[in-house]
C-alpha cells in the first residue's frame, strides 16, 4: 500500500492559506477557460443544430450565404417544377423564395449598432423549419409592412419589442409577434413577407430559396437536376450543411479561447510548482524518515504528484461552480459568414466541465512532477540531517 | 546457538565534500550476536550516526565487507533495501521524527501500510505496539498533543511494530528529561530481555550503557578495542 492520501490531505489542511491561493490560480484559469469554451460551443451548437435533412437552400453558382446570393424570379418557376420536391397540404410545392437584407439596429442600453438579419419568407417558409414557433402576438400578415422578431433579438435591441416600431428601407414597420426558433440559427433574425421586403428594397430577384425534399434520394436527384442545368447558374446546398458550414467562424474564438487558457495555465502551474517545492522544502526530515521506515522512492514520487493534484482538483471544482452560472446567458456576435448578428447562448455541456477538470488536473500534474521528483531522489542522509 | 546479525569486516566510509573529503569510518571490524544489547559511544563526529546509518541500510559503505542478517546489504538496490528495512529494521531517532499530521496510532500504522496485513491484523499489531509502551490511552492524540517522553515511545512503537529482529536507537534520549530518558531505556530493556530484539543504541549518556551487553568507544571513525 502506498503512503495514505490523508497524509496529503491533513498537510494541505495545516497550511490552508496557501493551498487556498494555489488551487484560486488553478480555479481561475479553469473559469476563463470553461466560460470562453462555452461561448465558443455555444455558437458552434446554434449553428449545428440548424437545419432539416430534407431541406435544401437553393444559392446562387459561387456564392457563400444567402445574404450575397440572388435567385431571379424566373428561376423560382423553374424549381418550382423540379422533380422530388416535396406537396404542401394544399397539394403546392413546398417551396418557399426568400430575400435576406442586413440592417444596422442599435443595441438596448447603447447607441452602437450591429447589423440584423432580416428575412422575407414565401407562405410556406415557416412550416419549412418545424422548430419555429410564436411565442407572443400573431403572425405577420402581408402587405401591412408587420413583422416578428425573434425573442434573442427582442431582447437584445433597440425597437424589437412587442408593438414597437422599426425603422427601416421606406418607413415604419410595425412589431406585431415575437418568435422562438429553439435555439436555431433563425433565433437571430427578423421575419417578414418576402414581397413586403423585396418591395419596399426596390428588389427584383429573391436571395435564395428554400424547398422541401419528397426523401433521402430527392435530395439527390435535385441536386443533379439543378445542377445539369446549365441556363440556372444555381448550386442547391442542405439547409444542414449550410448552417454547419458556418460552425468554422466557431474556431477563432476557440482557438482564442485555447491560448488565453494556455498562457494563464502557465501562470497556475507555476504556482502549483512553487508551492509543491515549498511543501517539500519543509517536509524534507519526514520524506527521510518515510524511506527509512521502507517507503519506496516511487511511492513518495506518486505521494506528492497527488497532493497537487488535490489541490488542482479542489481549484478545478471551484473553478467549474465558478463558470457554471453562465450556462443560458444569451450573448451575440457577428457571424463572420452573412457578417450579421448571431445570438446564441452560452452552453456549459457535462463534457466541458469535464474537460475544465481535466485540465486543472493537468497544471496540478505538472506542477506537481518536479518538487515530487526532489522529494523522491533526496539522499537519506542529507534529508535526516536537515532541520 | 546465537547467530551473527551484524558482520563487519574492514569498512570505511569517506563521504566526498566539495574538494576535501572526511573518512567518517576507518577500517572498522565489528560482530553482533542476536539478543545482544550493544551501546555505542563515542563524542560528537565520532562516525556513529554514519555507522548506525550502514548497518541499518539507509548509507553505504565506501569499502569493505558488510553482512546484516546474513545479507550483502551494499549491493542491495534502493527498492530492496527499502523493503528489507520494511522488514527487518526497527529506526529510532534523536528528534522522535513523528509525522506531525497523523495521530500516535497512524504514525505507528505507516510501516504496516507495506505488509500484506488486513487492516484488522494491522489495528491488532498497532495496539499491541503501542501498549507495549504504554500508551494505549493516547492512540488518538497527534504529536503535539504528547510530550517528549511520549513522542519517543510512539516512535518506538512504530519501529517495533512490524516485529523487526534488528533494533537501530540513535541518541533515543538525548532530546528527553532524566525520567523520560530512563523510562525509554526501561522499554528498550526490555524489548532486548523479554522480547529478544537486537538493539543498537548510540549515546552519550554513561548511565544509558548499563542498560546493554556490550559497550564500545568509537573515535575519529575508529572502533577502540573491547573494553578500552
Ligand atoms: N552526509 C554527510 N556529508 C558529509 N559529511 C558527513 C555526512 N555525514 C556525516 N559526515 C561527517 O562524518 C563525520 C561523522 O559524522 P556522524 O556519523 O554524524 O558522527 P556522530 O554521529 O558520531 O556525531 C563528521 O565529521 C560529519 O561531519
Ligand atoms: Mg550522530
Amino acid at each position: 500500500m502506498a503512503i495514505p492520501i490523508k497524509y496529503n490531505f491533513r498537510n494541505l489542511v495545516v497550511r490552508r492559506t496557501t493551498t487556498l491561493m494555489t488551487a484560486l490560480s488553478i480555479t481561475l484559469t479553469v473559469t476563463v477557460f470553461v466560460v470562453l469554451m462555452a461561448l465558443a460551443q455555444g455558437l458552434q451548437i446554434s449553428l449545428s443544430a440548424t437545419g432539416q435533412p430534407l431541406n435544401v437552400i437553393i444559392m446562387r453558382e459561387g456564392s457563400q450565404s444567402e445574404a450575397t446570393s440572388s435567385v431571379t424570379r424566373d428561376s423560382l418557376q423553374v424549381i418550382r417544377y423540379l422533380e422530388g420536391i416535396a406537396k404542401t397540404d394544399k397539394g403546392e410545392p413546398w417551396v418557399s423564395p426568400e430575400l435576406i437584407v442586413l440592417i444596422n439596429l442599435p443595441r438596448r442600453g447603447q447607441t452602437q449598432g450591429s447589423n440584423v438579419t432580416i428575412r422575407g419568407l414565401g407562405p410556406d417558409g415557416p412550416s419549412l423549419r418545424p422548430e419555429f414557433k410564436m411565442v407572443a402576438g400573431r403572425f405577420f400578415r402581408s402587405g401591412l409592412r408587420e413583422v416578428i422578431v425573434s425573442k434573442r433579438i427582442s431582447e437584445r435591441f433597440q425597437d424589437c419589442g412587442l408593438g414597437d416600431k422599426l425603422k427601416f428601407a421606406k418607413g415604419y414597420w410595425t412589431v406585431v409577434g415575437l418568435f422562438d426558433a429553439g435555439g436555431t440559427a433563425y433565433d437571430s433574425e427578423i421575419w417578414t413577407d418576402s414581397n413586403d421586403l423585396s418591395a419596399d428594397f426596390d428588389r427584383e430577384a429573391y436571395s435564395s430559396v428554400m424547398v422541401r425534399a419528397i426523401d433521402a434520394g430527392a435530395v439527390t436527384r435535385l441536386s443533379d437536376q439543378i445542377s445539369n442545368d446549365r441556363r440556372l447558374h444555381l448550386k442547391p446546398v442542405s439547409e444542414r450543411e449550410y448552417y454547419e458550414n458556418q460552425t468554422r467562424f466557431a474556431a477563432p474564438i476557440k482557438a482564442l479561447g485555447l491560448f488565453i487558457a494556455a498562457l494563464m495555465a502557465v501562470g497556475a502551474s507555476f504556482a502549483a510548482m512553487n508551492t509543491m517545492y515549498a511543501a517539500v522544502a519543509r517536509r524534507t526530515k519526514e520524506i527521510g524518515t518515510l524511506r527509512v521506515v521502507g517507503f519506496s522512492r516511487g511511492s513518495i514520487l506518486l505521494s506528492f504528484i497527488l497532493e497537487s493534484l488535490l489541490i488542482a482538483v479542489l481549484g478545478g471544482l471551484l473553478g467549474c461552480v465558478l463558470a457554471l452560472p453562465v450556462n443560458g446567458i444569451t450573448t451575440g456576435t457577428t457571424n463572420f459568414a452573412t457578417f450579421s448578428e448571431v445570438a446564441f447562448n452560452f452552453r456549459v455541456t457535462p463534457r466541458l466541465l469535464m474537460d475544465g477538470m481535466i485540465f486543472a488536473a493537468f497544471m496540478g500534474l505538472i506542477g506537481g512532477f518536479f518538487p515530487a521528483w526532489r522529494a523522491a531522489h533526496e539522499n537519506i542522509v542529507t534529508a535526516l540531517r536537515s532541520a | 546457538m546465537a547467530e551473527t546479525v551484524v558482520q563487519i569486516q574492514g569498512l570505511s566510509k569517506i563521504f566526498q565534500r566539495d574538494s576535501f573529503s572526511v573518512a567518517a569510518l576507518e577500517d572498522i571490524d565489528l560482530t553482533l550476536e542476536s539478543g545482544e544489547f550493544l551501546c555505542l559511544m563515542g563524542p560528537s563526529g565520532s562516525g556513529k550516526t554514519t555507522l548506525l546509518n550502514i548497518i541499518a541500510g539507509i548509507d553505504r559503505p565506501t569499502k569493505g565487507q558488510l553482512r546484516v542478517l546474513g545479507e550483502d546489504v551494499a549491493q542491495m538496490s534502493e527498492d530492496r533495501l527499502a523493503t528489507w528495512r520494511n522488514v527487518h529494521v526497527g529506526f529510532v531517532f534523536q528528534t522522535f521524527n513523528l509525522i506531525p499530521v497523523l495521530t500516535a496510532y497512524e504514525n505507528v500504522e505507516l510501516p504496516l501500510l507495506l505488509t500484506k496485513l488486513s487492516s484488522g491484523a494491522r489495528q491488532e499489531h498497532v495496539l499491541a505496539a503501542l501498549k507495549l509502551v504504554g500508551l494505549e490511552d493516547r492512540i488518538h492524540h497527534y504529536p503535539r498533543q504528547l510530550s517528549g517522553g511520549q513522542e519517543q515511545r510512539v516512535a518506538i512503537a512504530r519501529a517495533i511494530v512490524t516485529d523487526p529482529t534488528l533494533l537501530m536507537a540513535d541518541e533515543p534520549t538525548g532530546d528527553l528529561d532524566a525520567h523520560s530518558a530512563e523510562e525509554v531505556l526501561d522499554i528498550l530493556t526490555r524489548l532486548n530481555r523479554d522480547f529478544k530484539k537486537t538493539i543498537i543504541m548510540v549515546t552519550h549518556d554513561p548511565r544509558a550503557a548499563r542498560h546493554a551487553t556490550v559497550t564500545r568507544q568509537l573515535e575519529k571513525g575508529q572502533l577502540l578495542p573491547l573494553g578500552a
